[in-house]
């Protein structure tokens, strides 16, 4: 579906890439910042040229080296979503949004204005001028101009990077519908865990310009080697789970993963709804005897599998409760404890530091 | 009540410099957005050459500018021979020389405020109209022009002013002929050479500062709607 394999000298750094997608859905560039992700998307857009390589989408040959290929923006078919939105100030809402539609030939759009202007609820929105708009109305007019395109790919470049946490929760939703109801493929670039949470299917870990690691949100997010990646605060496990039941009364819900049952607070989605929760290894707590009489909701037998020194003050502990879990601690826990490798203990979860995303119908197997 | 009727040589001075400039920008303006735009955001082996070419007007005197013209295209110059014996097109001793020089003159601050416009555009905007299907000369005609109207404005009126109040090249080049090349301030200089005519001169003087003061505050006015529609 798409194919890029590209090098690039900026300067002194350099970018050489190679991703390969299957399936249309959420492909996500994740990386520090610096590392190259917004450099790959101005690629496969066209707005700069690689150095050598190919980019493929659908099929359809966008750039070439060695058969001197190189299509112009214009007539790529990429919608891309800027960080900054960059709509256009002397032009209305509407105007935007019709910019790039009118540029597509009848037969070879696939979604129409008003089934864009509905999905973004952007309807009110359509006399005015960007000036006058917030953030996140910015940002949804922004997808919708580049949807109207009929593109054949998204790009998007941290769509909510510039957005606080409210304007977020107001545009992710939009966002995460796109791969379900249009079956376009999104190249998704971040630097925050929580949006690919929410969103992709397969991740790609970039760093100094190269691919660390590609695979699914899951396998990669929770592998021991590559924590580092998600920030200091940031390490830990990525579950896939289904919705088992809501305690309305207590506020939790229930999702049914390999190493049974796990509580968090309300979600409401349908029961049997595939849910992507998030366990940061700092919220993880082991005791060596079922705590009774505690707050925490969590609390799954576990065998010791791996203890890691990460730094002077840090101690990551692999846990094995049916499937990998991650714990921080201290040195002077470890010491406590007695801790060793192979040891049966017991894994305490707080239900309120668990992040989640739905993503039923994101097509992904458990 | 007879003080504020124009007579008939000032009604015709008024109307030539009126004239003469409107042609001295129409005439510049296209040109003048294609300067500005190389200046702005070509980079060429030259530019600087161009550069200081396109501003040399605005620190030569004049009069050096009306002899340069008259030496090029007058009827026996350099171009204005040529021009003249194939397509009869002829600039010397008539209004559209007056709006040749008065638009040399004018060129630098035509050129200057639209290439501060254009540099002040944000390239990204450009960039995202390319992702979206237009090719280079939409863009500029739909997002590049419309984002330096500002500029363009502001060009143009500091150009029709430079214009109005041109003086030293139009009589070097076109002379100083009463309906074809006197202009208001052409008139008042040559009033004030005949004995008598000091109250003439009061009159065109104060005719020069309305006509300024209008054009200035047209500008104000109009900047700022369209500073306000971009605004919403």
């Amino acid at each position: 579906m798409l194919e890029i394999k590209v090098k690039k000298r900026l300067g002194s750094f350099i970018v050489d890439v190679a991703i390969s997608t299957g399936a249309a859905g959420v492909t996500a560039l994740f990386g520090r910042s610096g590392a190259g992700k917004t450099s790959v998307i101005n690629m496969v857009a066209g707005l700069i040229p690689p150095d050598e390589g190919r980019i493929a989408v659908k099929g359809r040959k966008l750039f070439d080296s060695e058969q001197s290929i190189n299509i112009l923006p214009e007539d790529r078919r990429c919608g891309y979503i800027f960080q900054d939105g960059r709509l256009f100030p002397h032009l209305t809402v509407k105007a935007n949004l019709t910019y790039g539609m009118k540029l597509v030939p009848r037969a070879e759009r696939y979604v129409s204005y008003d089934q864009v202007v509905e999905l973004l609820g952007i309807s009110h929105l359509l006399p005015r001028r960007p000036a006058k708009l917030s953030g996140g109305e910015k940002q949804r007019v922004a997808i919708g101009r580049a949807l109207l395109t009929s593109p054949s790919l998204l790009l998007m470049d941290e769509p909510l990077a510039s957005l606080d946490t409210a304007r977020k929760r107001e545009v992710l939703p939009f966002i995460a519908r796109l791969p379900r109801e249009l079956s376009t493929p999104i190249l998704y670039v971040s630097h925050s865990l929580d949006e690919i949470l929410d969103l992709a299917d397969t991740v790609v870990l970039l760093d100094f310009g190269k691919v660390v690691a590609t695979g699914n949100v899951k396998d990669l997010m929770s592998r021991f080697d590559l924590q580092h990646f998600a920030g200091p605060f940031d390490a830990g496990v990525v579950l896939g789970t289904v919705v088992e039941e809501h305690e309305r009364a207590g506020g939790l819900t229930s999702l049914r993963f390999a190493g049974g049952l796990l509580k968090i607070p309300l979600f409401d989605v349908p029961v049997g709804d595939r849910v992507r929760v998030r366990i940061r290894s700092r919220d993880v707590a082991i005791a060596l005897n079922r705590p009774y009489k505690i707050s925490v909701q969590n609390i799954f037998p576990a065998t010791v599998e791996e203890i890691v020194e990460t730094s002077e003050s840090l101690v990551d502990v692999r846990l094995n409760i049916g499937c990998p879990l991650l714990s921080r601690i201290t040195p002077a826990a470890k010491v406590d404890l007695k801790l060793s490798s192979g040891q049966q203990v017991f894994a305490l979860v707080k239900s309120v530091a668990i992040s989640r995303g739905n993503t039923n119908g994101l097509g992904e197997k458990d | 009540m007879e003080l504020l009727v124009l007579t008939p040589l000032e009604a015709e001075a008024l109307r030539l410099s009126l004239w003469v400039s409107l042609w001295a920008v129409a005439g510049s303006l296209p040109i003048g957005i294609l300067a500005a735009w190389v200046l702005a955001r070509a980079n060429f082996p030259g530019k600087t050459l161009l550069d200081g070419l396109i501003h040399l007007p605005l620190v030569l005197p004049p009069v050096v500018i009306g002899y340069l013209l008259l030496v090029l295209l007058g009827r026996k110059g350099t171009l204005g021979e040529p021009l003249y014996s194939a397509f009869g097109i002829s600039f010397a001793f008539d209004w559209k020389g007056a709006a040749v020089a008065s638009a040399v003159v004018a060129f630098p601050l035509l050129v200057r405020a639209i290439r501060l416009s254009i540099e002040g555009v944000d390239q990204g905007l450009e960039a995202a109209a390319r992702t979206l299907g237009a090719g280079p000369t939409r863009v500029f005609l739909t997002i590049t022009i419309p984002l330096v109207v500002p500029g363009i404005l502001t060009g143009v009126i500091l150009a029709f002013a430079r214009s109005l109040s041109e003086f030293g090249a139009t009589i070097t080049f076109v002379s100083n002929i009463p309906g074809e090349t006197r202009t208001l301030p052409l008139a008042l200089y040559t009033l004030t050479q005949v004995p008598g005519g000091d109250a003439g001169a009061l009159r065109l003087c104060v005719i020069s500062v309305i006509v300024a003061m209008l054009a200035l505050m047209a500008s104000e006015i109009l900047s700022r709607r369209v500073a306000s529609k971009m605004k919403g």
